[in-house]
């Protein structure tokens, strides 16, 4: 018979994959400067590379200080919104009628613009705690991750749940041994998608009032006064703050789908 | 022994509803113990229905069916069979191994027990040194193996098995059916296998069971006499005889062989 054994390799860390990124930038970065130069460009339409570089060295621990507190309210408004979100999907894999109540108004959330609640969300928090801006984040992250999980947790092979009820186990074992590693990896996939969106709306809601000195009012202030190489600094620090994010996700997806064709390299 | 009797079996799904389909219609059949019986018929003659039925995944409309001398329900409850499916339908989150081990993890046996036993089924399936392996690495037909050595994990007495090697090349498929004719006789399992390859399923059974679409029913059940498989049967005149046969009954006509009302 041929033994058509795939050998696994994994994906490593080479010199192929960093330095071209890494070339792209920096290329890109002097056309920038350069184009800047060039043209001619006003400082408040576009300011040059070394200036952003130079305002955020100026002003590290404005921008260090606020990246900590939008971080802040976008990784626990994370944590908090996925949690919510994998434990309506599992309900709803479990119990039918769970499902017939939660997606219509999951669907309800997803249409309703962040911006129209932040105003609102800050009258029921308040101004002073993080709460408003939280809940902001919490109620973009869910819904993504709940449709991805839902569904990871519906669609199951109809073999594996011929082969568990020729086993004669009941439901709950059913979830754990085939719903939920099933859903693993489209709830990976959509986290990603939630930790972006997290720290964009974390910034987003920053907009409407609450504390001072978090990224998303360094950069409203500083445009105010002018001061364009701040704001770019401040976005600057946002991005860094959203692919951290990121990579933090894709690490912890590594570790935990380890038996995955997509992270064993195959396929 | 009878190890499974089935008795004025009907089936019908989305009865009095207007996409109404009568799957099944009158079956009998008893299938004795340690005996290889193949069902075929065209598509649509319910006859994975039959094997699922068996399998007490569904029930029926009307009729009984007992496996073991008790209700099918009470048979799937004591795990009296295994069974095997067209695809593998092997967890890609468990190793080679781990998918073998999965009924018996269900059933409560211990690590050591479950190591053991699935290190046992893998030399039978002759996969012995693929047990850490995910089972995307191992190609169709070394997965339909292991899907097997599932099946035989918690030492069944029947085997029900649903084309499992409907997806399978011409080599491998030949190959598999050695293996699995040398497994069953080896264990004395009774096997009930559902396949539209009628040289396969002459080849496997000691007896094939011919159905009719719409309603399923059966019309024909042939013996087949071939004594012990060797590589050779396959082109023994005797082989080709039963195929002509089968493929008569499946034309609907009734010539020499024997047509079972199944008294």
């Amino acid at each position: 018979m041929t033994a058509a054994v795939v050998t696994p390799t994994k994906r490593r860390l080479g010199l192929g994959v960093i330095v071209p990124p890494i070339v792209v930038g920096v290329v890109a970065l002097l056309g920038w400067e350069l184009a800047v130069n060039v043209f001619d460009i006003q400082k408040f339409l576009l300011p040059k590379p070394s200036a952003i570089w130079q305002a955020l060295a100026d002003d590290w621990s404005v921008i260090w200080d606020g990246a900590q507190k939008t971080g802040w309210v976008a990784i626990s408004g994370l944590i908090v919104g996925v949690f919510i979100a994998v434990a309506l999907a599992l309900a709803c894999a479990r119990f039918r009628w769970v499902a017939g109540a939660a997606t219509p108004l999951a669907a309800a959330l997803a249409a309703t613009p962040i911006v129209a609640l932040a105003p609102i969300y800050f009258k029921w928090f308040g101004q002073v705690e993080p709460t408003a801006k939280q809940a902001v984040v919490v109620t973009v992250v869910v819904f993504p991750v709940f449709v991805a999980t839902s569904r990871g947790l519906l669609e199951v092979d109809p073999i594996h749940l011929e082969l568990m009820r020729s086993y004669a186990v009941g439901e709950w074992r059913v979830l754990r041994e085939v719903r939920v590693p099933n859903a693993l990896p489209f709830f990976f996939t959509s986290l990603k998608v939630a930790a972006s969106l997290a720290v964009i709306a974390a910034i987003v809601s920053e907009y409407f009032g609450g504390e001072q000195g978090t990224l998303g009012t360094i950069i409203t202030q500083s445009a105010g006064l002018s001061r364009y190489d701040r704001a770019w600094a401040a976005v600057f620090a946002a991005c860094v703050l959203g692919m951290a994010l990121y990579l933090l996700v894709n690490l912890m997806e590594r570790l935990a789908l380890s038996w995955h064709p997509s992270v064993r390299g195959a396929r | 022994m009878t190890a499974i009797a089935i008795a004025g079996v009907d089936m019908v799904f989305n009865a009095g509803r207007p996409n109404e389909v009568r799957a099944l219609q009158a079956i009998d059949l008893d299938v004795e113990a340690g005996q290889f019986v193949s069902l075929i018929g065209p598509s649509g003659c319910g006859k994975s229905t039959l094997l699922r039925l068996i399998a007490d995944l569904i029930e029926p409309t009307a009729g009984t069916v007992m496996v073991n001398g008790k209700s099918a329900h009470r048979a799937r409850l004591d795990q009296d069979y295994g069974m095997a499916f067209q695809s593998a339908g092997l967890f890609e989150w468990r190793s080679v191994a781990g998918n073998i081990e999965l009924p018996l993890e269900l059933r409560g046996w211990d690590k050591r027990k479950r190591r053991e036993r699935s290190r046992e089924l893998l030399e039978l399936v002759r996969l012995g040194e693929f047990a850490d392996h995910r089972p995307w690495e191992l190609s169709g037909g070394m997965q339909q193996r292991v899907a097997i050595a599932r099946a035989l994990a918690v030492h069944p007495a029947i085997l029900l098995m649903d084309e499992p090697f409907g997806a399978l090349d011409e080599m491998t498929r030949e190959h598999m059916q050695d293996e699995l004719v040398r497994i069953s006789a080896e264990m004395g399992t009774t096997v009930v296998f559902v396949t539209h390859s009628i040289p396969e399923a002459v080849f496997l059974a000691h007896r094939v069971v011919v159905m009719s679409a719409r309603p399923g029913r059966l019309t024909h059940v042939i013996d087949v006499p071939l004594g012990a498989r060797t590589l050779d049967t396959r082109e023994d005149a005797a082989f080709f005889g039963c195929i002509t046969e089968v493929r008569e009954a499946l034309r609907g006509r009734t010539p020499s062989m024997q047509v079972v009302e199944e008294a």
